[in-house]
């Protein structure tokens, strides 16, 4: 299968490990990863911070980098991304009277899957241990981020690939539903409740016992992860996508060395 | 002022009373947030009641075509609504009752305060009501003269302490036993000085209180549930019975219902009335239901009067996209299940309405541009939750990036120099529409590395970002982005040049990157 990545901006800019896992991950599955390189964002910034205007040209963007036959299917390591590409731009379209725009977003958006949707619903992979050889020998505990669990119904898909990984101790996270009080602008517009939600889902994770905490959006994982770092907690982050591309032999790294507990991403 | 019709005004007219918040949202969150008996009280009562629900609402298999049910009833009642308002007033007035139709909170109390004065007298006993709370009705009436008792308990409490309301459904969620024995000992006459805080000695103190007003109270205001246009039949449903006194033990009774709280016919009774108990309390059916249609002679109220609301209702109706917070029944679930409510409370709001409904039906109801009402769609993460707890399936999240929508719109034509979130949208507008421009901006990876030291971590941005690091770090940006990466293995493609940090890459493994 062709699989056309969507990295998402804040995946390519500032998570670039956890695209390169997800190319890893399908490669390893025997399909072939495009990057169409027009892409940027997805819009879900400017549109949940209500500037539908500015929100038009990022949306077209998306959808003239991703309109083409050229791949089967759209990938994108992101809950909160694909959930704005099939629910969001739409929408935005038809805010700013872009019939045309909005017909190809839907085709877009149709074609488009989060990671763990893919790897389940269509590759069929149910064993990450057998299926990608993946091994991680971490205590790992896992918050579901709100997008994926309410707006893409993913369930419990990110978690059973954890699960399935070789070497892997899961351990559940109290009040795992709670949101984690990113929300984009959210966390500046109301940067106190932003925060209180934050202090409440780390000392959630910290309870646990979890050397780190995944899960399946790098914005909330930096918001969480931004938390547990400022108080000085050895817990760290990770997507689920790079902890599915840990093998024995490439043993995912964080913060430059192995050692995970103790270090800082 | 008498049962003239004065039909739907053909312009949306806007609320006044308590509808409007008078500091911004955030402002208001920060000083609630201080109040760490607030936050505990709110925490454990949220908590217990969700719990509640969900158990209650997994008993059933057709819970979901339930709230479809739910939601395409309430739909069809708002595309319909002059033409049932109509029927429901001429149903209810062939059965003794008298209508009488309020544009504002100005009229609505004033109506209700001559019907009492027209009686003689002074004191009225009150069933908790959410419209009455929204236009202020208690605070006219005391300036009339009128005294007015709150007999549902929780309101009791809340009015005895001079206090608002914080939660549409248990209105004193911000106080635990403790502080309703003291108020109770501080604002009751006679009260047992040995009360202690069981809430069995609780109720038995409200209840002796109450009991001297039920017996003497010759009129009584209510709110209402749901109103059935094909019978002109009332209901309010309710958990304590002091409701049902009020409703049937004095001469007049005076009912004031939003315009929005209407059914088309008996029948669609029967999904609500599965719909609200679960989603409120978390109980299977409320303890007590009251249906009254019109009056009958030698049983109840004799004269009987009902106050159709609208005070912003048409201006809600009026927004294609916002219209269905109409939809809501009050139930309070959304709230319950709010990470933002749990941890500000109803104050924070600013108006009868608080948590995720009220952070949608207010601004509807006023109108953005209303006092401090445009930070209120802002009050939320759009987590979901409450669209995923609402029993009539008001898309809450959708309606409060529409009204972010309006918001920005709005402030756009009104602001000549633009807000650093304007500067900040218009510079990521720049960058997220053409995968060359983010790649140009990706160049600069490397120096914020750079500034981010040897912890490899960002404690302290500027401006706007600095609401971000008040609380939480930044890692260090990666020696190169992903697009840049790519292009590297895969060769350069449109626009998209390996940059300056690839070729000083730091090696594979460094960035802690698999191969
Ligand atoms: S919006 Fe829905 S969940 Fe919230 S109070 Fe109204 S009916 Fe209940």
């Amino acid at each position: 299968m062709k699989i056309a990545l969507f990295a998402t901006c804040i995946v390519d800019a500032m998570y670039p490990r956890t695209a390169r896992a997800t190319v890893s991950i399908l490669e390893r599955l025997g399909h072939e990863v495009v990057f169409p390189p027009g892409q940027a964002c997805c819009g879900q910034m400017h549109v949940n911070s209500g500037y539908f205007k500015e929100a038009h040209p990022v949306v077209a963007n998306h959808v003239k980098a991703f309109d083409t036959d050229d791949y089967d299917v759209a990938v994108a390591p992101s809950a909160s991304c694909v959930a704005s590409v099939k629910h969001q731009h739409e929408l935005v379209a038809r805010r700013c009277g872009d019939a045309a725009l909005e017909a190809r977003a839907a085709v877009v958006g149709a074609k488009t899957y989060e990671l763990s949707q893919l790897l389940t619903d269509v590759l069929g992979v149910t064993n990450a241990a057998e299926q990608l050889g993946s091994h991680f020998p971490h205590t790992v505990t896992y918050h579901p981020s709100c997008h994926g669990m309410r707006l893409l119904r993913l369930g419990d898909r990110q978690l059973n690939l954890l699960a399935s990984v070789d070497g892997i101790e899961m351990v559940e996270l109290p009040e795992a539903d709670q949101c984690c009080g990113f929300g984009g602008t959210f966390s500046m517009k109301n940067a106190d409740v932003s925060s209180a939600m934050m202090e409440d889902k780390a000392a959630n994770i910290c309870g646990t016992g979890a050397e780190l905490c995944s899960g399946g959006d790098a914005s909330c994982l930096m918001h969480i992860g931004g938390g547990l770092s400022r108080q000085g907690s050895a817990v760290g982050t990770l997507h689920f996508a790079e902890i599915l591309a840990s093998t024995l032999d490439n043993p995912v790294t964080v913060a430059g060395d192995v050692q995970l507990a103790g270090g800082r991403r | 002022m008498s049962g003239t019709f004065l039909g739907m005004p053909a312009l949306p007219v806007y609320g006044h009373g308590n509808l409007n918040a008078t500091e911004p949202f955030p402002k208001a969150a920060h000083r609630e947030l201080g109040n760490a008996q607030l936050r505990a009280n709110l925490g454990h009562a949220t908590r217990t009641i969700r719990d509640k629900r969900l158990h209650v609402v997994s008993e059933l298999p057709d819970w979901e075509d339930m709230r479809d049910a739910g939601s395409a009833i309430k739909n069809a009642t708002m595309a319909n609504l002059p033409a049932l308002l109509e029927q429901f007033e001429a149903n209810f007035t062939a059965r003794g009752g008298i209508i009488h139709w309020a544009r504002d909170a100005q009229e609505a109390n004033q109506v209700v305060t001559e019907l009492i004065q027209a009686t003689g007298e002074t004191e009225v006993v009150k069933v908790k009501s959410m419209a009455t709370q929204e236009i202020g009705l208690n605070e006219y009436l005391q300036e009339q003269g009128i005294a007015a008792f709150e007999t549902d308990l929780a309101e009791l409490i809340v009015q005895l302490d001079r206090d608002l309301p914080s939660h549409i459904l248990v209105p004193a969620i911000h106080k635990n036993r403790s502080q309703i024995r003291e108020i109770f000992l501080r604002e009751m006459e006679d009260v047992d000085p040995e009360l202690t805080n069981e809430p069995a000695r609780l109720a038995e103190a409200a209840r002796r209180h109450l009991r001297r007003k039920f017996l003497t109270a010759k009129v009584a205001v209510s709110g209402a549930n749901f109103g059935l246009a094909d019978t002109g039949t009332l209901a309010v449903v309710e958990s304590e019975g002091n409701g049902r006194m009020c409703l049937t033990l004095p001469e007049t009774l005076i009912t004031v219902m939003g315009i929005e709280k209407l059914l088309p016919s008996w029948r669609d009774l029967e999904v609500f009335m599965q719909l609200l108990p679960r989603s409120s309390t978390g109980e299977r059916m409320n303890p007590y239901t009251s249906l009254w249609t019109g009056t009958t002679p030698g049983d109840g109220p004799q004269n009987v009067h009902l106050v159709l609301l609208d005070n912003g209702r048409t201006a809600a109706l009026a927004d294609e996209l916002g219209r269905t917070a109409l939809n809501c029944i009050r139930c309070s679930a959304c709230m319950n299940v709010c990470p933002v409510y749990e941890r500000t409370g109803g104050h924070a709001y600013g108006s009868t309405y608080p948590g995720p409904i009220g952070a949608i039906l207010s601004p509807l109801m006023t109108g953005i541009k209303s006092e401090e009402n445009n930070s209120l769609p802002y009050a939320s993460s759009l987590c979901g939750a409450c669209f995923d707890a609402c029993p009539v399936k008001i898309n809450i999240p959708e309606i409060l990036v529409h009204l972010r929508g309006v918001d920005v719109d709005s402030q756009r034509s009104k602001v000549k120099v633009p807000s650093q979130m304007d500067l900040m949208m218009k510079g990521a507008e720049w960058a997220f529409s053409d995968g060359a421009h983010l790649n140009l901006l990706e160049k600069g990876l490397p120096v914020g590395r750079l500034a981010a030291g040897r912890d490899k971590v960002i404690k302290k941005l500027p401006g706007l970002a600095g609401k971000w690091t008040q609380s939480r770090d930044i890692p260090a940006p990666p020696g190169q982005s992903f697009r840049q990466w790519w292009a590297k293995e895969h060769g350069a493609a449109d626009g998209v040049e390996p940059s300056v940090g690839d070729q000083q890459s730091e090696g594979k493994q460094s960035e802690g990157e698999q191969a």
